[in-house]
């Protein structure tokens, strides 16, 4: 397939992320506004990032005052799954996709993404990959940007509401995998359980940490306990 | 601290998870436990991001706990992820109406 046919492909399978990103974004817009970012800084780095749970933690890290260490720490821990996923995507791409494709497209391994490419039967063409990561780029910084641009001129009452946007859908993801697999349920409860210890038992953590601590404690308890298969990527 | 260096601490941290074994590694990760350990990472991240803080998202803790409700009954039944999300920002909002 030429250039431009895979390009398009590749934007019109962006389409739902985008849309989905659009909405969800909206939310963080809100969010970082309501920590103290401004709509410039809160544009900044959704571009910059393309990720809502390590750019909600890190808005609470900063509006925190934590240190960059910090920072370091906690999107180290929770973007850890891109690692995985960009090493599993490696063994799907296309022979055009040399070092400097593949470090250009590395940018746009979110969840999403790497879920529609890794379903994919045929190996993967950078401008397949482009497009996609453009239209899904597109969504997630512009709706960054209207919710918190327009998130001040919306009625108090609705961007309180809306406050909730972001772990309504951390919820949507973490249920339905837990439903299906007592290993996973396992693991969610155990995570939330030491969470909410941290919380009222140790005011002292910080946020960030605390998310740190909870989420490699419970995952080593889950790791010893249900050891996966070697099947399952 | 200026918010920039953390800005540019947070994208050079995420970039470079993506980057690096997307560039450079192929092989593939042989110890289980550490394959086990890493499946569950995000489950339990984003579990101890959204709990308590949930509770805290709106203003309100009664609010927050309907849309709360709202969202854990409708992922339970596999609702897409957009439609969780808003609906338990709906729910907080009409439940916000009746204090």
């Amino acid at each position: 397939m030429k250039t431009g046919a895979l390009f398009r492909r590749g934007m019109l399978h962006g389409i739902p992320i985008g849309l989905g990103y659009l909405s969800v974004s909206f939310g963080f817009g809100i969010l970082a506004v309501k920590s103290g970012l401004s709509t410039l800084q809160a544009t900044l780095i959704s571009l910059l990032n393309l990720t809502s749970a390590g750019q909600t933690a890190g808005v609470g890290v900063i509006a925190a005052g934590g240190s960059l260490a910090e920072m370091a720490l906690v999107q180290l821990t929770i973007n850890i799954r891109y690692a995985l996923m960009a090493l599993s995507l490696s063994q799907k791409l296309s022979p055009r996709f040399s070092l400097p494709h593949r470090l250009a497209a590395a940018y746009g391994i979110t969840d999403e993404i790497f879920g529609v490419c890794a379903a994919r039967q045929e190996p993967i063409e950078p401008p397949y990959m482009y497009g996609m990561i453009l239209i899904a780029t597109a969504g997630w910084v512009s709706g960054t940007f209207l919710g918190a641009f327009a998130g001040s001129l919306l009625p108090p009452r609705m961007t309180a509401a809306l406050g909730i946007l972001l772990y309504g859908m951390f919820i949507a993801i973490i249920i339905p995998p837990a439903k299906k697999q007592k290993s996973i349920l396992f693991a969610v409860l155990c995570a939330a359980a030491l969470s909410i210890v941290c919380k009222y038992a140790l005011p002292m953590l910080s946020e960030g940490f605390a998310v740190i601590i909870c989420g490699i404690a419970a995952s080593v308890a889950a790791a010893l306990l249900f050891p996966r298969k070697e099947d399952a990527a | 601290m200026s918010t920039a260096i953390y800005i540019a601490v947070m994208a050079g941290v995420t970039y470079l998870i993506r980057a690096l074994p997307f560039g450079f590694f192929q092989k593939k990760i042989k110890s289980q436990f550490l394959r086990s350990f890493l499946y569950y990472i995000p489950y339990t991240v984003l579990s101890a991001m959204t709990f308590p803080a949930i509770l805290y998202s709106t203003g309100s803790t009664v609010t927050a706990a309907v849309g709360t409700g709202v969202a854990l009954i409708l992922a339970y039944f596999g609702l897409p992820l957009i439609a969780v999300a808003l609906a338990a920002s709906l729910a907080a909002f009409l439940t916000g109406l009746f204090l």
